[in-house]
């Protein structure tokens, strides 16, 4: 029997894409998994209000989670998110002026399980005046060893439009046509949970992410000297690397104590193709009291070494390559001391409102930049020699969680 | 080819894993009983008896409860009987989720694991049938909502016996 | 860095098959079922509120160089 063109096309398209190997490992994956649970996580809505408050930036808004199971197997859950900014900040003031804007984020997300496996997926888009970004993700989770290990692995891709305000001779601002860049991005992760003992658990992270494209703030300058001019020095335009890649890992140690209570430690170790080195260390403790309070309070210390290309201050225009002058990749260490109180309480009579909590946390931030100099300060100081910037920031966060 | 034994060896490891079944004789215990008296396997000599191994902070086993208990009363009277072995060191939480959701069918204290380890056990829930004579005929781990069915056909067959 | 498609696809298929197998053909597990209660205890969990531990990342993240390995996936921003 002779197949027609197409069917032989057809054909051969199939068996190129995967081989046989491959496919049979894939089906076996399908199979071989014993019918014992995994568990889907709980159903939940959560209503938070977020307040960020430091170096002349405020940033507030509200996050909304409901998540659902729809049956047995699959549980959905969607997100809201919005920052609602206004920035007088020490980038802002040197180079820009202080604005006000929205940003609104969408997340949805599905987790379907069969057997030991989690299968999920979701994606989320965010949305502001002069930037737009696209992330979807997809993640496989197996419990192993009589479930006392679980791993994950994980993939993500992210799709950025980026776009420049420029102010109006008006004084308005919009959106400046000339400026249209792309930024996309590719995450690969690995993560492990190892029941350890009665009383401990550890936790792996492994990520590896790449960037390619335009990953510049189109806001931000760098300065050069140039003696005589203005204040002695002047701005000029970031040139970044397009392309960046990081690998990122971390632990978290987690530890029951006798009275019921939980210790948590956790380091994580970040470097990047820019140079840039950072440790993060971080201690939790979560105490309960009576049957309706729970306190945590927590420590966080960072450190990061300078990217390659940064300076504060370039000897002179074109000095390099890549240059840059973001904070974000300055060489600083910074404290972060947290304290949350939570509520249990139940609604008599509502079925649905039996669990639910009331939340609040503030966590205070404390950033001391080794090469990050205030430059609104160069008249008095020079330029160069300007006060090292410190900042300080509070975090306040208040929320609702119901458990339906 | 090489693929064709490959995906046969693992096959042949995957497989005997999804199979549930036990024999043997049951292992003989006595516990502590909620209510106070002491409770021994020997007690229902003669019945069908299914144990259920549970713990309050499991919420699979939690989920299951309210249809165990309608098996209970549905087949109690046809010489069947169903025991509660709840796993927790400390009783107390469990004995507080009981007052919101009571139960019929005896509740055992297995606080330090004695008996879980004499049945193996080695998922939560777990599930096992003994028939008339004692010896062990079904083991389910874990549940999930359509389980019960398996139960239920096992039952009526022992009952039978 | 890329690495190339279909030598991942092959290791991921490899992994998830060993993980696969590996809950059936399994070492004895040295923390029995009956003995977990303190995990399922909600203080114990590594992410007990997840809106307010993706906010606190998403915080960091902005202001720092460093991101990744922190179990949650946050979306692209424009953050100044």
């Amino acid at each position: 029997m002779q197949l027609t063109r197409e069917a032989r096309c057809a054909h051969t398209r199939c068996e190129a894409r995967l081989s046989p190997f491959t496919r049979t490992l894939l089906a076996l994956c399908v199979i071989a998994a014993p019918a014992l649970g995994g568990v889907l996580p709980e159903d939940r809505a959560d209503v938070l209000w977020h307040s960020y408050n430091g170096g002349d930036i405020t940033i507030q808004g509200p996050s909304v989670l409901v998540r659902k199971k729809v049956s047995d197997n699959l549980s959905l859950s969607a997100n809201y998110y919005e920052d609602m900014i206004s920035s007088a900040s020490i980038d802002v003031k040197l180079s820009a002026s202080p604005y006000h804007e929205k940003r609104e984020q969408w997340s949805g997300g599905a987790d379907y399980l069969h057997g030991k496996s989690t299968y999920s997926a979701g994606f989320i888009t965010s949305k502001e005046p002069d930037y737009k970004a696209n992330t979807s993700y997809f993640a496989v989770s197996q419990d192993m060893f009589g479930d006392l290990t679980t791993i994950t692995l994980g993939y993500r891709r992210a799709w950025d439009r980026v776009f420049r305000d420029i102010k109006t001779p008006g004084g308005v601002l919009e959106n400046d046509p000339t400026f249209h860049q792309r930024a996309d991005h590719r995450g690969y992760s690995l993560s492990l949970t190892q029941i350890l003992t009665r009383n401990a658990i550890l936790g792996f992270n492994y990520e590896l992410l790449t960037d390619q494209g335009y990953l510049a703030n189109p806001y931000r300058k760098i300065r050069y000297l140039s003696p005589g001019q203005g204040a002695g020095f002047t701005l000029a335009d970031q040139v970044y690397p397009n392309t960046r890649t990081s690998h990122s890992a971390s632990v978290q140690l987690k530890y029951y104590l006798p009275y019921r209570a939980a210790l948590t430690g956790q380091y994580r170790f970040f470097r990047d193709t820019w140079g840039i080195r950072a440790h993060t260390l971080e201690l939790d403790y979560t105490h309960p009291v009576s049957k309706r309070w729970i306190f945590d309070t927590s420590l966080r210390y960072y450190r990061q070494g300078a990217a390659d290309f940064y300076s504060d201050l370039f000897p002179r225009a074109n000095y390099q390559n890549f240059m840059g002058r973001d904070r974000e990749l300055a060489a600083f260490h910074s404290y972060t001391l947290g304290a949350g109180a939570s509520y249990q309480f139940a609604v008599p009579g509502v079925r649905a409102l039996s669990r639910n909590s009331f939340n609040v946390r503030v966590d205070h931030l404390m950033v001391d930049y080794s090469d990050f100099r205030n430059a609104l300060l160069a008249g008095s100081y020079g330029p160069g020699n300007e006060p090292l910037y410190k900042l300080n920031a509070n975090i306040f966060q208040v929320f609702v969680s119901i458990w339906f | 080819m090489k693929n064709r034994i490959a995906a046969i060896a693992a096959l042949a490891i995957a497989i005997p894993a999804l199979a549930g079944s036990a024999s043997g004789p049951a292992p003989q215990f006595t516990l502590a009983a909620r209510g106070g008296r002491d409770v021994s396997l020997a007690q229902y000599h003669g019945q069908v008896v299914m144990i259920n191994f549970w713990a309050s902070w499991c919420g699979p086993c939690r989920q299951e409860m309210p249809l165990l208990e309608s098996i209970y009363k549905k087949y109690n009277k046809l010489g069947f009987t169903l025991l509660g072995v709840n796993v927790e060191p400390d009783s107390q939480a469990a004995d507080d989720w009981l007052k919101a959701t009571p139960v019929s069918f005896p509740i055992l204290y297995d606080k330090e694991s004695k008996v879980s380890k004499l049945y193996d056990v080695a998922g939560m829930p777990s599930t096992v049938i003994i028939d008339r004579r004692g010896k062990l005929r079904m083991l389910h781990r874990g549940y999930k909502p359509g389980d019960e069915n398996e139960y239920l056909d096992s039952i009526r067959s022992l009952i039978r016996e | 860095m890329r690495v190339a498609p279909v030598k991942l696809m092959r290791a991921v298929t490899a992994a998830l098959l060993l993980a696969a197998l590996a809950g059936c053909a399994a070492p004895t597990p040295w923390v029995k079922p009956y003995e977990r209660e303190h995990f399922a205890d909600p203080i114990m969990s590594f992410n007990r509120d997840p809106v307010s531990s993706t906010y606190l990342q998403h915080v960091f993240e902005t202001r720092e160089g460093a991101r990744g390995a922190t179990g949650s996936v946050g979306g692209g921003c424009g953050c100044n």
